[in-house]
C-alpha cells in the first residue's frame, strides 16, 4: 500500500520535472502579483505592512488556481486516471499521494519565497515567521480542498471558472484566519487561537478531502 | 523464443486447493446513456480459458459494457459476479485480478516505456521476478525502453499499453480495440498473446471489429445490436 503511495508521488514529481516550464508559472505569478503592490500603492512602510499578509495570501490563493486543475486533468485525458481508479489500493490513499505531490510542487515553493516577499512588503521579522507558519498550515489545505473541486470538474472541457466558484468559498475561512494571525502577531497579541483554527482546518481536510475526492473522481468517470 | 520465456514465468497451473477457476458472470445488465437505453437484460457467462468478443456498430455500448465490467461505470441495472461474488462487494479484491487496456492507453507521454511499466507495477500487487525489459522486448520495443513515449508512434504506444498486460499478470483482461494502430505482425503477436493467456486459464473480454484468429480457444461472440438486448 505504501509502495503504491510512493510510486505515485515519485511519478508525479518526475512528470513535473519533465515539465519544468509549466512548473514555474504559478510561482512566477505569485511573485509578480505581490511585487507589483509596492509599485501600485506607493512605498509607505505602514500601509504596505498592514496590507502585507492579506496581499500575500490572496496572491497565493490565486496562483493556486493556475495549478489546481493539473492535479487530475492530464491523467484524465490520457486514461491514467482509469488505471489509478482500478488499482487494488484504496483510492483515497492514491488521491492523497497526488495531492502531496501537488503540494510539494506548488505549495512548498510559495512557502520558500514568502519571506522575500514579506521583506518587500515591509513585514517585520516576527510577522514573516507567523506568515510562514500560516502558509505551512494553509497551503496543504488549499491542495486538499482544491482536489475535491478538480475531481468534480475534471470531466468538463472548460473547468476553470466553475472550479474557482466551487472552491474559493471554501478558502474564505482560511484566508480570514491566516491573514488575521499575521496582523494579530504584529499588534503583539497571542495567536494561538488563530493557528489552532488553521490546524483544525488542515486536519479536517486531511481526513475528509481524500474520501470526497475519491468519490468525486468516481462520479466524473462514470 | 521470447514466448517460451514468458510462459515459464507465468504464475498459472498448480492452483492452491479450494481456489475455484475464475469466472465472470453478468446478470441482466442495463446501460442507459443520455436517456437512451444502449442495452438491457444483457447476461453472459465467461469461464476460465474463454474469450468474449463484443460486437456491434459504433455507439452500441461496447466500450460502456467494458467499463462496467471494470467497475469504472456502474450498470443501471443488474450485477456482475467474479468467482461467484458480486464485484460491488469485492471492490479492490476484484481490481487485483483485472487488467484493462482501454481506448485511452493510460500511458504517460512524458515518461519512457520503462518508467510507465514501473508505475503499473507500483500500483498493482507486489510481485517478484517481473522483468520489465523482457516484457518490452517481447512486445517489440527493444531499444525503445528509454525513449519518452511522446517520441514513439501510435502503434508503439499501443505496444507499451499491451506490455502492461504482461507485467500485471491479471486473470481477467479487458481490452478495448486491442488491435488498433498495430501492424500485421503486431496483430498476430496479440493473437498469440490471447491464446497464451487463455491456455493459462485466463479470461478475456474484448471489443474489436477484426476477426480474432486464435486456435484451441472458443471465442464467444456477443452482438450488442441484437434485438434481445433492446428495450420492448
Amino acid at each position: 500500500m505504501s509502495r503504491a503511495f510512493v510510486t505515485l508521488v515519485k511519478r508525479d514529481l518526475l512528470l513535473a520535472f519533465r515539465h519544468r516550464s509549466e512548473l514555474a508559472n504559478p510561482i512566477l505569478f505569485f511573485i509578480l502579483v505581490v511585487s507589483l503592490f509596492p509599485l501600485g500603492v506607493g512605498p509607505e512602510p505602514n500601509l504596505l505592512q498592514s496590507l502585507a499578509a492579506g496581499v500575500i495570501w490572496v496572491a497565493a490563493l490565486l496562483s493556486s488556481l493556475l495549478s489546481l486543475d493539473g492535479i487530475f486533468r492530464s491523467d484524465f485525458e490520457d486514461g491514467s486516471l482509469e488505471q489509478i481508479l482500478m488499482s487494488a489500493h484504496p483510492i483515497s490513499l492514491l488521491v492523497l499521494a497526488k495531492v502531496l505531490a501537488h503540494w510539494l510542487i506548488t505549495g512548498l515553493p510559495v512557502i520558500l519565497v514568502a519571506p522575500l516577499l514579506g521583506v518587500l512588503m515591509q513585514l517585520p521579522a516576527d510577522g514573516i515567521g507567523v506568515l510562514m507558519i500560516t502558509l505551512l498550515l494553509g497551503t496543504p489545505f488549499v491542495s486538499l480542498v482544491g482536489a475535491i473541486g478538480v475531481g468534480l470538474t475534471v470531466g468538463l472541457r472548460r473547468a476553470g471558472m466553475v472550479l474557482s466558484l466551487l472552491v474559493f468559498p471554501l478558502y474564505i475561512p482560511l484566508l480570514i484566519f491566516a491573514a488575521g494571525a499575521v496582523d494579530t502577531a504584529m499588534t503583539g497579541f497571542p495567536i494561538g487561537g488563530h493557528l489552532s483554527l488553521l490546524a483544525a482546518l488542515l486536519v479536517g481536510a486531511l481526513t475528509l478531502a481524500p474520501l470526497a475526492t475519491a468519490a468525486s473522481l468516481r462520479i466524473s468517470l462514470n | 523464443m521470447t514466448q517460451s520465456n514468458a510462459a515459464r514465468q507465468s504464475p498459472s497451473s498448480p492452483r492452491p486447493e479450494g481456489d475455484l477457476p475464475p469466472s465472470l458472470v453478468a446478470r441482466d445488465l442495463e446501460c442507459v446513456r443520455d436517456d437512451r437505453v444502449l442495452f438491457t437484460r444483457l447476461s453472459f457467462e465467461l469461464r476460465s480459458g474463454g474469450i468474449l468478443q463484443l460486437e456491434g456498430p459504433n455507439g452500441s455500448g461496447k466500450t460502456s459494457l467494458l467499463r462496467i465490467l471494470c467497475g469504472l461505470r456502474l450498470p443501471d441495472a443488474g450485477e456482475i459476479l467474479w468467482c461467484g461474488e458480486s464485484t460491488s462487494d469485492l471492490a479492490g479484491e476484484f481490481h487485483r485480478d483485472i487488467a484493462y487496456v482501454g481506448h485511452l492507453a493510460g500511458i504517460k507521454r512524458e515518461l519512457t516505456p520503462l518508467e510507465n511499466l514501473r508505475v503499473t507495477i507500483g500500483l498493482g500487487r507486489p510481485r517478484d521476478g517481473v522483468d520489465l525489459e523482457q516484457a518490452l522486448d517481447e512486445v517489440g520495443l527493444y531499444g525503445f525502453e528509454d525513449v519518452p513515449v511522446r517520441n514513439l508512434s501510435a502503434g508503439q504506444t499501443r505496444r507499451v499499453a499491451l506490455a502492461r498486460l504482461l507485467v500485471a499478470r491479471a486473470k481477467l483482461w479487458v481490452l478495448d480495440e486491442p488491435f488498433t494502430a498495430l501492424d500485421r505482425k503486431g496483430v498476430a503477436y496479440v493473437e498469440r498473446l490471447l491464446e497464451r493467456h487463455t491456455a493459462e486459464g485466463g479470461l478475456i473480454a474484448l471489443t474489436t471489429h477484426h476477426t480474432v484468429n486464435v486456435s484451441d480457444t472458443q471465442v464467444q461472440i456477443l452482438n450488442l445490436s441484437e434485438p434481445r438486448f433492446r428495450p420492448e
